[in-house]
């Protein structure tokens, strides 16, 4: 387990790793635009900690690549329940930032679990799954249910972080669906979702924040409010749209260092890369992204185990969900939720956890024709 | 675990993520290539902001040159309205505005969504400094300087010069004003309103860039302002303070213009204000103190009061006389203090005897003049009273277009006005000068300095005049008319038995008439008399006696004798003009040191 075989370097899908250099560093370079100021004033370092974070996250990225995978399986209940702990932990004792406590203070560091949560999640799920014949029964369903969705959902709400609950909550659908579901409960589920959802609209309306409240309105008509909850929105389209073909140009954009708009260096950023590089700057950026979730797919379809499977498939699909909301909401097609884009929103804990992500998903590539227990 | 489904499932989630970069493609085409440039306008317009630079006005000289209004630079402070939580509690105390106040100009002081509200003018030094350092609390918070006007000799030539205001909607609609701006401030009184499109000059702008909470960040673009013309008047600020201070805390009027062209030397009007409480915005309760003075300083007494003129009127009626050929040689009356007719008696102020011109002008005998208007008739007298000027407008434009007419009765003025015929009674009371005759200090210029000059009216100017100046017309009487006229009038001031002693001069040879129009009928000695139901003092003038330079008229409201009120007022203000006079040919004559 400790070697790294030749053969197995071959198999390391580069292609996957330059993507993933290429997009951080995208998301460097555009910190430091969006982040400059206009004026005579000191330069924000936020661009240096982004980079610093970035060779932190090729370093675990490097650790994580050299141990079989296999050893995730092993510990995957004992991870979880440690993910659980530090969930309460931050309940707790977090420390708070811009009304949410998602935060632990590690000292230097400010450390986010519920971004090593998702991978936890997802580690947890795959070995339960692997270790069931066949499709999921309403006892397996009910069981990984409330254990490894209900309850952190809940737990992350109450920081409160709809966006990374939300997250939670369609990982676990997607890989019960991926695990199959047995007919007759899949059947059971519609029909009570079809009867709750409609009913369970307003008792869920009265519990949400008024910010999330906002939110929605804002998204559903931003021009009720111009200069209050439908500005965000409204200022991401501008960013957006003022790129035009070419963009503005690097280190050109306005909206950003004049604060127009908001959030610009994190939930933001891809606004800020829009409006500097143009349509053509994010079809290419586009197609970066989409060779990352195509690498981690392929690595999916490749596995040499149903863990690994249910793991690559896992991960996969929960970068895409970051991607699809955050880009979704900077277009103003979906509400405004507090989710980063990945490896370009500036943020330690996340671009870390998703390098950590990214090199499960390699090192789970890179053993594809690897036995068992080798 | 099913691999085949497992496998299936995957690539569809892959075509799902397919179709998700589609349309999301679709969508930043949309926004970046179809409303692409509708954005960038918009984000454009999120950080530019025009503002307008005004220009500084022009310098208002005196004819010698002295300045009389300038510029200065002021400290304001401002903030962009659409920044967002201004903490108005900790403004408030910083700037030490009312919290009221603010929170009035913050809704009401803009007049543009791209522009700056302003929320306190004229800060000193030590208020910018504690600004500044507090600058980082409020956000959007601009110092910025603009330009003030300074009225360097305050009250004084107040009326000439006037004072400043926001533009009316009918101003800032007229033809001549498109580089007016709302928020700037325009002659709204006096010389500053006349001439108000030579001073105002043209504004400039900047084009600055902000960002979201209105801070400027940069300057994109600037046009500078040009500065308004200058405009010397024909006002003499020496003889103007000297004049203003000869009346003391008295209400009244004077007017002193130059008879061999019609400029406007000095004209004063008290009380009066000051124009340095208009450079920002007047007060409001300063402004409501000004309206409601029961002593009106916001008139221009000059040209919008109207008095009887008193015994002044007799340099008309003498005029009159002489020239119809009732005051002739020979031609005496008897006064023996009182005359009867009918059943009413007229008196005079002093028995004269008998007495013939020009002794009765110089003494200001009443029934000498009574006797004299019988015999003219009160049409006559109108004409030529009509011919000196008196009973019609001058044309000044000085107050705002409010100058009244004054009245010189005729039989068919009162059967216009009154719808009633004429009596003879009234014809021996306006001889006097009293009764419905009225006349404005400026009139009263107008008429003495036609005197003076002998018989040419001139417009009158409050600039500089270029050049000769053509007189609008010459009145149809003989030169020897006039010379008489002037003699007697020379005699009031310098004979013993004149009533103008007071103006007396050795520096120069002083003629006039003197005045005393009667507020309150009655035979009652004058000096016991409350203040406001004293007579207004006259004085009319004119010197030298040769070629005559300075011709002037004064009113002391209330002041009792024009004799011993306005009279004294005159002297001063001619030894100043002369001896400025001197003071400039001396200057000039001074030998140049190599």
């Amino acid at each position: 387990m400790l070697k790294i075989n030749r053969k197995y370097l071959r198999q390391f899908d580069w292609g996957t790793f330059l993507v993933l250099i290429a997009v951080s560093l995208v998301g460097v370079i555009t910190i430091y635009s969006a982040t400059r100021p206009i004026a005579a004033s000191p330069r924000p370092i936020h661009y240096a900690k982004q980079l610093l974070w970035m060779v932190c996250g090729i370093g675990t990225f490097t650790a994580v690549m050299i141990y079989d995978y296999l050893w995730l399986k092993k510990f995957a209940y004992a991870l979880y329940a440690m993910g659980l702990v530090l969930l309460v932990a931050v309940l707790v004792v977090g420390k708070s930032g811009m009304g949410a406590q998602r935060w632990l203070n590690l000292g230097i560091v400010n450390f986010q679990p519920s971004e090593l949560f998702r991978i936890l999640q997802i580690v947890v799920i795959a070995r339960y799954f692997s270790g069931i014949k066949g499709p999921l029964s309403k006892l397996s369903l009910s069981i990984s249910f409330v254990f490894f969705c209900a309850l952190p959902f809940i737990l992350v709400l109450k920081q409160p972080h709809l966006g990374t609950g939300l997250i939670l909550l369609s990982t676990y659908g997607f890989l019960a669906i991926a695990k199959k579901i047995e007919r007759r409960v899949l059947i059971a589920i519609l029909v009570t979702a079809s009867i709750i959802i409609p009913l369970s609209g307003k008792p869920v309306w009265k519990h949400l924040k008024d910010y999330q409240k906002n939110r929605i309105v804002a998204f559903i008509n931003p021009d009720a409010d111009p200069r209050g909850i439908g500005y965000q929105i409204e200022q991401s389209k501008i960013t957006v749209g003022s790129g035009m073909l070419f963009g503005r140009g690097f280190l050109k954009g306005t909206q950003g260092p004049l604060k127009f708009l908001p959030e610009k260096h994190t939930d933001f950023i891809f606004s800020v890369f829009a409006e500097e590089w143009g349509f053509i700057g994010c079809v290419a950026i586009f197609l970066l992204y989409f060779m990352l979730f195509y690498g981690g797919i392929d690595t999916a379809l490749k596995a040499r185990d149903e863990f690994g499977g249910y793991l690559a498939a896992g991960i996969s699909v929960m970068l895409f969900l970051q991607f699809f909301v955050n880009t979704g909401m900077v277009l103003g097609m979906l509400p405004v939720v507090g989710i980063p884009i990945p490896f370009m929103s500036y943020g330690g804990t996340s671009l870390v956890m998703n390098f950590i992500a990214v090199g499960i998903l390699l090192n789970i590539k890179m053993r594809r024709l690897g036995l068992f227990y080798a | 675990m099913d691999r085949e489904y497992f496998n299936r499932f995957i690539k569809i989630t892959l075509y799902v993520i397919i179709t998700t970069f589609m349309v999301f493609s679709a969508r930043l085409y949309y926004i970046q290539i179809m409303k692409g440039e509708e954005y960038r306008e918009v984000s454009v317009s999120n950080r530019e902001r025009v503002l307008k630079i005004p220009a500084p006005r022009g310098i208002i000289y005196d004819r010698n040159g002295v300045v009389i209004v300038t510029n200065r630079p002021y400290y304001y402070v401002s903030v962009m309205p659409d920044a967002r939580n201004l903490d108005i509690k900790n403004l408030s105390a910083l700037l030490n505005v009312e919290k009221k106040k603010l929170r009035y100009r913050l809704k009401h002081g803009r007049l543009n969504i791209n522009e700056p509200v302003v929320l306190k003018e004229l800060l000193s030094p030590s208020d910018v400094a504690k600004i500044e350092a507090r600058r980082s609390d409020f956000s959007g918070i601009m110092i910025e300087t603009n330009i003030t006007r300074n009225y360097i000799y305050n009250k004084v030539g107040a009326h000439v010069i006037g004072y400043l205001g926001k533009p009316s909607q009918k101003q800032l609609e007229g033809v001549e004003n498109e580089n007016m701006l709302p928020d700037m401030f325009v002659g709204q009184w006096g010389v500053e309103a006349i001439y108000d499109k030579q001073l105002r000059g043209t504004p400039g702008s900047k084009t600055i860039e902000v960002d979201a909470l209105g801070r400027q960040q940069k300057v994109l673009g600037f046009i500078p302002p040009v500065k308004g013309e200058d405009v010397t008047l024909s006002l003499d600020i020496k003889l103007q303070e000297a004049a203003e201070q000869s009346f003391g805390q008295r209400s009244g009027s004077m007017v002193a213009l130059d008879p061999r062209n019609g400029e406007v030397l000095a004209l004063v009007s008290l009380p009066s204000f000051d124009p340095n409480d208009f450079v920002v915005g007047i007060d409001p309760a300063k402004w409501l103190a000004l309206n409601r003075d029961k002593k009106f300083p916001l008139m221009n007494r000059a040209l919008q009061s109207s008095y009887p003129p008193g015994s002044v009127f007799k340099t008309v009626m003498s005029i009159a006389g002489l020239e119809e050929g009732v005051i002739i040689p020979g031609y005496s009356v008897h006064c023996g203090g009182l005359m009867h007719y009918g059943s009413w008696s007229y008196g005079c102020w002093k028995t004269h005897g008998g007495i013939s011109f020009p002794l009765a002008l110089v003494s200001s005998c009443d029934i000498f003049y009574y006797e004299t208007g019988k015999r003219l008739g009160i049409n006559t007298i109108a004409k030529y009273a009509h011919m000196l000027g008196l009973g019609a407008k001058t044309g000044l434009r000085l107050a705002g277009g409010m100058e009244k007419e004054g009245v010189i009765p005729s039989t068919a003025w009162k059967r216009k006005v009154l719808h009633a015929p004429w009596y003879l009674g009234e014809t021996f009371v306006s001889s006097i000068g009293q009764g419905f005759v009225g006349v404005t200090p400026v009139q009263s210029a107008v008429m003495v300095s036609m005197i003076a000059n002998e018989g040419r009216m001139y417009p009158l100017s409050l600039v500089k005049t270029v050049g000769e100046v053509k007189p609008i017309r010459t009145a149809a009487i003989g030169r020897e008319t006039f010379v008489r006229v002037k003699e007697a009038m020379r005699g009031v001031v310098n004979e013993p038995q004149g009533t103008a002693h007071s103006a007396m001069s050795k520096l120069v040879t002083i003629s006039g008439k003197t005045g005393t129009a009667q507020v309150v009928a009655g035979r009652v000695k004058t000096e016991t008399l409350k203040e406001e139901h004293r007579d207004h003092g006259w004085f009319v003038a004119f010197a030298p006696f040769d070629e005559p330079e300075i011709a002037m008229g004064i009113v002391v409201e209330h002041g009792g004798h024009g004799g011993s009120a306005a009279a004294p007022i005159a002297k001063n203000v001619i030894e100043t003009y002369i001896k400025g006079k001197q003071a400039r040919i001396d200057a000039e004559n001074k030998p140049q040191i190599p």
